[in-house]
């Protein structure tokens, strides 16, 4: 430690950050991203999808009551949850895939926080003005009628905003417009307007006050997010072999400074408030807005754009010695990026295959084992199996049970004398069967033979099996 | 990337540790970080105010507000039964036989039914219904008191051979041996011949004499054809299924000591609705007639 310093502060205080005003290729695609994103995250629960009368009609649906899960054509029952995991490891693949290729790139464009953040921010330029007026606003001391006027809107539409978010939230789970209805007449569950409440006050404090240090503190992606980049990783990058001595003022032939003109463009746009010229840094999301900025500056002193840009470290040693940069495409296409797409495609085949063979009968059969069998009066040995039949289509069916295997076993079901059994529309339904083997015939006296359970769909002809034991006396 | 760059004006002080080349930073933490963890502690000492937190010798603080799980459990139970009130009265009290027609009232039952059975029932009969030598098997299609719906429920609500119901189902076999009623022999050929009922080789000498003591001294109540009779609890004796064991040394002891299964009456114990609910189910587990 250095003896020369006071001690030093234990805690600091956030360094306010005012970011300007920007336009430029990636700015206008950041508005692009925001619109597309937020518009999916608001509207999709409003679009409709006919599924019948029993069924709910909201395309897209987390029906917690009925544990179903409605995604346009697709339902999922619990059972099915490992389309979820799949869905999980396909996000995680395609992070690793898009962070080895281009950085933070989810953290700069498509992070909720960054899009929130970037709207939040667009409100406050859009109230209390651009970069400098924000700062005079900052700086004034007394809370004077304007300053109140300002922050008391900016923070109205913020909390707005808020409520809008925790609102569509809520859709996701219930039908959006019987819920939208309820919400306004104060006839909705209170875990709706719960989840509404927290979801507004989240919104409005991580958008409107702690908006970079989320990202820097509280965010874990951006501590793993190294092992996933290497040289080859296309990042924000200041070429400062190009920029440096940086330095204002007319260059002369003899002046020696570099192209970066240290208008601290760069530095004023940046939303997490960090100077890109001091190289790779933890709080950098890569949402390039300094490249935006640096290039208009470029342009108007009439130099080259991409003083500030998206490089990899491994072109350094080439545009140090005046080579040119390798292609952007050799950079993202390399083993790694290819096995991180194979995985994901692979993952994604596996799912859509799982998806499409999915039968239309659904039956899983659990012997009874308490006890292994039953010894009848005649002799003969029952085996009892708990059935459980799932119609997945909108209108109940008859169906069917018969049992192959020995010639000589019936099969019975529980409560109905002809073998059928009628499931009602999107249930499942448990069905006690009973399999009875006569004394004397080959499964009473095997320990165990194995069984088929067919089910047939009455109606269709579909039909479906299960295969199981039939446990005999073993002697 | 290799070396390590220089150290400038304007770095971030360090805390001094170098390992590899790697250095480890010196900077202060945002204060809102602190005040979080001010609110942390404020918030922990209000909770163990509120709530039971401190240990003590035998018990613990029972904070303020009350709170305790078992209380919480308490009241689960009691909002479950007031839920559960209506259609337990309608269980109660709907003709018995009508309850298997009403499919929401049948789900009921099965249900609550299998709770009471494991609860009350499965001690003797099993946790499958399965029963043991002397506790009879509730899934196959063999009954000793009748098999439908009302006897279930009759042998639930009274018992067999208890002393706490007058209405319990009674019965009695003569201890043959120990009376003196018949001889060893006797015994010995009356067991033949029962054995024979059931398609087993026997000594013929034995059944042809056992066949004639049976049909003096057991026919009245197992019945000429010894298919039992249910109005007295006389099993069967001419099935597959033996309540104390159908081999010889079982069957000899049975005739010398007869046999005394016990069943305490339920209505002591449970509600009408839980005797309907087990009835119920018990009557599904497959030997329902």
């Amino acid at each position: 430690m250095s003896d020369s310093n006071p001690a030093p502060s234990l805690y600091a205080p956030r360094e306010p950050i005012f970011p300007r005003r920007v336009s430029g290729k990636f700015r206008n695609l950041k508005w692009v991203i925001m619109a597309v994103t937020l518009g999916i995250y608001y509207l999709t629960p409003w679009i409709r999808w006919d599924r019948g009368p029993s069924l709910p009609d909201q395309a897209v649906l987390l029906d917690m009551a009925n544990r179903r899960f409605y995604f346009f054509w697709i339902e999922i029952w619990p059972h099915e949850f490992y389309f979820v995991a799949g869905l999980l490891i396909m996000a995680g693949l395609g992070l690793f895939l898009f962070t080895s290729a281009l950085g933070r790139v989810w953290c700069g464009y498509a992070c909720p926080q960054t899009v929130w953040t970037d709207l939040f921010i667009l409100v406050e330029r859009w109230i209390e003005g651009d970069r400098n007026a924000r700062l005079r606003l900052h700086r004034q001391k007394k809370l004077d009628f304007r300053k109140a006027r300002l922050r008391l809107t900016k923070w109205a539409v913020w909390l707005l905003i808020g409520l809008a978010t925790g609102g569509a939230w809520v859709f996701y789970f219930a039908d959006a417009p019987t819920l939208a209805r309820d919400l306004v007449t104060g006839n909705a569950h209170p875990i709706a307007y719960t989840t509404m409440l927290l979801l507004t006050g989240t919104t409005f404090f991580f958008g409107g006050f702690a908006r970079e240090q989320i990202c820097i503190y509280a965010c874990p992606w951006p501590r793993i997010q190294a092992a996933m980049m290497d040289e080859d990783t296309l990042v924000v990058g200041y070429r400062e072999w190009r920029g440096e001595p940086r330095g204002k003022g007319k260059r002369t032939p003899d002046s020696q400074l570099g192209d970066c003109i240290d208008c601290m463009a760069c530095v004023n746009v940046c939303p997490v408030g960090i100077d890109i010229r001091d190289g790779q840094q933890l709080e950098c999301i890569t949402c390039a807005l300094c490249i935006d900025a640096c290039d208009d500056m470029m342009a108007k002193i009439g130099k080259p754009r991409g003083l500030i840009d998206y490089m990899a470290l491994s072109d350094e040693e080439n545009e140090r010695a005046g080579r040119p940069p390798k292609s952007v495409w050799k950079h993202i296409l390399r083993p790694r990026t290819i096995l991180y797409t194979s995985l994901w495609s692979l993952v994604g085949l596996g799912l859509l295959f799982a998806l499409f063979i999915r039968p239309d009968i659904d039956l899983t059969v659990a012997p009874v084992r308490n006890p292994t069998y039953v010894t009848l009066s005649d002799g003969s040995i029952r085996n009892t199996y708990d059935v459980r039949l799932r119609n997945k289509h909108g209108e109940e069916r008859p169906f069917q049970l018969s049992v192959k295997g020995d010639p000589s076993m019936r099969i019975q079901i529980e409560g109905s004398p002809d073998d059928k059994v009628t499931v009602p529309a999107d249930t499942a339904h448990l069905t006690r069967v009973y399999i009875e083997a006569p004394k004397g015939a080959p499964p009473s006296s095997a320990a165990s033979t194995p069984v088929r359970i067919w089910v047939e769909d009455l109606k269709s002809g579909e039909r479906a099996y299960k295969d199981t034991t039939f446990n005999g006396r073993g002697n | 990337m290799s070396k390590t760059p220089e150290k400038q004006p304007g770095d971030p002080k360090t805390t001094g540790h170098v390992w590899d080349g790697l250095e480890e930073f010196d900077n202060p933490m945002p204060r809102w970080w602190l005040w979080t963890f001010y609110a942390t502690i404020i918030w922990g000492v209000i909770y163990t105010i509120l709530y039971p937190a401190w240990p003590l010798v035998n018990s613990a603080t029972a904070g303020i507000l009350g709170w305790s799980t078992r209380a919480n459990v308490a009241a689960e139970i009691a909002a479950v039964e007031e839920a559960n009130a209506a259609i337990n009265d309608k269980l109660a009290s709907v003709e018995l036989a009508s309850i298997q027609g009403d499919a929401e009232l049948n789900s009921y039952a099965v249900s609550a039914g299998s709770a009471v059975f494991k609860t009350w029932c499965a001690q003797c009969h099993g946790s499958g219904a399965a029963g043991a030598k002397g506790y009879p098997n509730l899934l196959d299609d063999d009954w000793l008191w009748g098999g439908d719906i009302e006897s279930i429920h009759y042998t639930i609500t009274h018992g067999i051979r208890n002393e706490d119901s007058d209405e319990a189902r009674y019965s009695e076999m003569p201890a043959f041996g120990r009376d003196e009623l018949l001889t060893e022999e006797e015994i010995d050929q009356v067991v033949n011949y029962v054995m024979s009922l059931s398609g087993e080789p026997r000594d013929a000498g034995a059944v042809e004499a056992g066949s004639v003591i049976y049909a003096d001294n057991c026919a009245a109540c197992h019945g000429e054809d010894a298919t039992g009779d249910r109005e007295q609890g006389a099993p069967n004796l001419s099935d597959a299924i033996w309540l104390f064991g159908g081999d010889y040394d079982s069957l000899t002891e049975t005739v010398t000591n007869s046999r005394y299964g016990v069943m305490p009456a339920w209505n002591t114990r449970l509600t009408e609705a839980q005797i309907r609910a087990v009835a119920t189910y018990v009557h599904q587990l497959g030997g329902g007639e």
